[in-house]
């Protein structure tokens, strides 16, 4: 009895969570060495009042979700929490054993998940999983807890609020199923919801009504709440305070306002002023390649992706085109590169019109233009070095074997600011930014005069991403190569864009050099994808909702 | 890179039987305590120091037998194995990456032949045939190269649509560079394991076919040829028979660990080194 008696919740005091010098470790297995410790959180303390929100912050691998599992005593794929103390409720809740733990997931803290589609059960229609920790912990009778669920569905603005709990889970939009996720998290009442990157997944116009519906929930439930993400802007919107987490420790800890405006360390301070990079715009030139009137569709013609797209580079320049996911901006790269043949339009290069389909164009061809992918990791062969990645082009090209290729490969390494040493590297032996950095070197490597980069900093961390930006721009100026920039990210394209296309949905609703794209006055598309960009503002949030004035896809 | 001390026991007794069948198989000739198809003793009489094992239905002796029909059986198993490896891989490689027309024929065609059971499908073409040990070979391996061929094409087809494929295209590599220094590499630890599987699946192959008399003709003879002479004797309590079926079992069963052991140790498509 005595024992139950100290398990049990005590709401009385200010404190919700007090995590204090908290330690979490795990066993890695590098191949071919022994087992070794690491330490994922080393020395944390984190202190959360009742109906506030915490911002964690950090690039990957800075332990912020980890932190976040552990106070609902998780440690995931197979972490240890090893030191420390996690006080949720006036008790320790790492003393409570699996059944305390049973009692307070889902009851005192629950989770929501970064892939709201992996984290749904697609076999159940929604109003089930979402009420269903409500029953589990009898906080309600069904009846009730549905009325709740409803109530929920309502407050974080989903549609048709009395019977979207009726539907699966693939038959609501991304952005929704997010919003569904933070309402099951609220369901139970709960004094704690851990967010755990919820928007980061979402397109930019998707993401700013998901976390205007978290921000309002949050608000009239009262309800405390870690929220993780590693953009810093987005954070700045919800949290009342943010700790700044770097591997695994504490960098610094303060409210919004001082964080964003006034940063302590440098640390901060780089990821505060991660998005500006100089940029001067270069005058429109007689352009290296212009693609004319192309329409492009899958199977056979049912489909149309790109629908009489114009747009024009110009040599040493760099055109970015912007989109949502599924406005055709990939489509775009596959049409040129010829990968998919256009249907109407022509593509003209240099002065030459290319042959669509890409079994009939030159070497030469092939080789003036380049591209780069978005996923590093998946566009090397996971079995050959870096030497070899790198050298293949060189070899393919222009013949070069031997000591002249390794000498023109360890230039190439020079060129992207990594040592020769790289050579023998496998991709699985590189970081995130390393492994960018070698796809541009391939890229390089033929001696292009167009290299088209899809999406190539957006699965990067802020900084990381920011150096590889830096890269291309200086790279631009040496080599005079110009850029075809596939993106989502606004932020990046005013870093290095000369001229900018905005798509949507498969035509090019705004073109033009990058100063009069980004100048007033706007059409409703570019105006909703430019207000949905964060910025890094107490307050831009609400200001933004308020100056809609078109409803995102996603809705 | 590979430690001794890391490989599991199972696998490594696998590893340890299956060596010392090969081994037996290859130094048959010097080790074997009597010739091959040489009548030395009585009909079926038990182990004694003479004939260690006991001798056959024709009074040869059994250990002499079981050393002779280990090196015909692993020979022929291992013949077809590499045939159906062949043949099947690489017509599967292709069709992922040709695909269209050339995979469609392909794979239908595979289907077809897959459709008619294995067994009776041999039965049939071996008893047209003329009973050599090539035809043998021939029949086996290309029999069994359909199911490689599916093997093959499954994982190469994933492959291709990998970015780091799609860039081999865009740099206007050639097919054959595609298929053996894009996807080979990476197929290849699914293809080392099923070639382990498919081994064994010779061996019980040849087994059978031996076994209902169109496998390894007389007076040459696989295990599966020994079960039949010799079957009569189990109903008088004979364990001749018993003999090269343990055999077949034994090894099938530490082949089985073996590619048991290198497939878990393989199955990540992370790449690198491999994880030792």
């Amino acid at each position: 009895m005595a024992r139950a008696a100290k398990n049990a919740p005590d709401r009385t005091s200010d404190t919700l969570l007090d995590i204090r010098n908290l330690r979490i470790e795990a066993t890695v297995y590098p191949p071919g060495e022994d087992p070794k410790n690491v330490v994922i959180v080393d020395d944390v303390s984190v202190k959360l009042e009742r109906g506030k929100v915490l911002g964690l912050i950090g690039e990957s691998g800075a332990g912020k979700s980890t932190i976040g599992l552990s106070s609902m005593g998780y440690g995931r794929g197979g972490v240890r929490i090893t030191g420390g103390e996690v006080i949720l409720n006036g008790r320790d809740i790492l003393k409570g054993g699996p059944s305390g733990f049973r009692k307070l997931r889902g009851r005192e803290v629950c989770y929501v998940a970064q892939s709201a589609a992996a984290a749904f059960n697609p076999a159940h229609r929604l109003m089930r999983q979402v009420i269903e920790a409500s029953l589990k912990h009898g906080v309600s009778s069904r009846a009730e807890a549905e009325k709740r669920a409803i109530a929920l569905f309502k407050e974080v603005s989903l549609p048709d609020p009395e019977h979207i709990g009726n539907r699966y889970p693939h038959q609501v939009s991304g952005g929704q199923l997010q919003r569904v996720m933070t309402a099951m998290a609220l369901c139970s009442k709960p004094d704690l919801i851990v967010f755990d990157e919820p928007t980061t997944a979402l397109d930019v116009t998707t993401q700013i009504d998901v976390l205007a519906a978290i921000k309002k929930a949050i608000r009239d439930t009262g309800v405390a709440a870690l929220y993780i993400t590693h953009d810093l802007a987005v954070v700045a919107q919800v949290a009342d305070d943010i700790m700044v987490l770097r591997h695994g420790k504490k960098v610094e800890k303060g409210d919004t306002h001082q964080i964003i405006k006034e940063p302590r360390q440098a640390y901060t301070n780089a990821l505060v002023s991660v998005h500006s990079i100089p940029h001067e715009e270069q005058k429109p030139a007689a352009p290296l390649l212009s693609v004319k009137n192309v329409t492009a569709a899958y199977g056979g013609g049912t489909v149309k992706v790109l629908k009489n797209v114009s747009v024009e580079v110009a040599a040493g320049q760099t055109l970015a085109v912007v989109g949502e996911s599924g406005s055709g901006k990939s489509t775009l790269a596959r049409a040129i590169t010829g990968l998919l043949p256009p249907m109407e339009g022509s593509v003209e290069f240099d002065g030459r019109t290319l042959p669509k389909r890409l079994a009939d164009r030159t070497k030469n061809d092939l080789r003036e233009l380049q591209m780069i992918y978005q996923m590093a990791d998946v566009a090397m062969n996971p079995r050959q070095t870096v030497g070899t990645i790198i050298g293949r082009p060189i070899e393919f090209y222009f013949g070069k074997r031997g000591r002249e290729r390794d000498r023109m490969v360890a230039e190439l390494l020079d060129k992207i600011e990594m040592g020769t040493g790289f050579g023998d590297r496998y991709p699985a032996e590189l970081s995130g930014g390393q492994k960018q950095r070698v796809c541009i070197a391939r890229a390089l490597a033929a001696k292009p005069k167009l290299i088209i980069c899809d999406e190539v900093t957006s699965a990067l961390d802020p900084l990381v991403a920011n150096g590889i930006l830096k890269l291309l721009l200086n790279l631009q100026k040496e080599e005079n190569v110009a850029y075809v920039f596939i993106t989502h990210d606004l932020a990046t394209v005013k870093s290095i864009a000369d001229s900018i296309a905005v798509m949507y949905q498969g035509s090019v609703v705004r073109y033009g050099p990058k100063s009069k794209v980004l100048a007033p006055p706007f059409d409703a598309y570019t105006d909703l994808l430019l207000s949905s960009v964060p910025e890094m503002e107490l307050g831009w949030l609400e200001k933004a909702m308020a100056s809609r004035r078109m409803e995102a896809a996603g809705n | 890179m590979l430690n001794i001390r890391r490989i599991p026991i199972s696998a490594l007794a696998g590893i340890l039987v299956t060596l010392l069948f090969v081994l037996a198989a290859i130094f048959t000739p010097w080790i074997a305590p009597y010739p091959d198809a040489a009548i030395v003793g009585d009909v079926w009489a038990p182990a004694s120091a003479a004939h260690w094992l006991g001798t056959d239905n024709l009074g040869r002796d059994l250990l002499t037998r079981l050393l002779y029909g280990a090196r015909i059986t692993l020979f022929i198993a291992f013949l077809a194995t590499v045939l159906s490896f062949t043949l099947g891989a690489s017509l599967g490689f292709s069709a992922a990456v040709v695909g269209g027309w050339f995979d469609e024929l392909l794979s239908r065609f595979v289907d077809l032949i897959m459709s008619i059971p294995t067994l009776i499908f041999a039965l049939v073409v071996l008893s047209v045939l003329p009973s050599t040990t090539l035809t043998l070979i021939l029949v086996m391996g290309v029999l069994d190269s359909t199911r490689v061929f599916r093997i093959s094409r499954a994982v190469a087809v994933d492959i291709n649509v990998m970015d780091f494929v799609e860039a081999a295209k865009l740099r206007g590599e050639g097919r054959l560079w595609i298929i053996f220094r894009e996807i080979l590499p990476n197929a290849l630890s699914p293809l080392v394991a099923e070639l382990g599987l498919r081994f064994i699946f010779a061996i019980l192959f040849l087994s059978a076919l031996s076994f209902l008399g169109l496998g390894v003709q007389p007076p040459n003879s696989d295990w599966g040829g020994m079960v039949k002479d010799n079957k009569e004797g189990i109903v008088f309590g004979i364990p001749a028979a018993l003999l090269p079926a343990a055999a077949i079992s034994v090894l099938a069963i530490s082949v089985n660990l073996v590619a048991d052991w290198i497939l878990n140790r393989t199955t990540d498509l992370k790449g690198g080194r491999g994880n030792g």
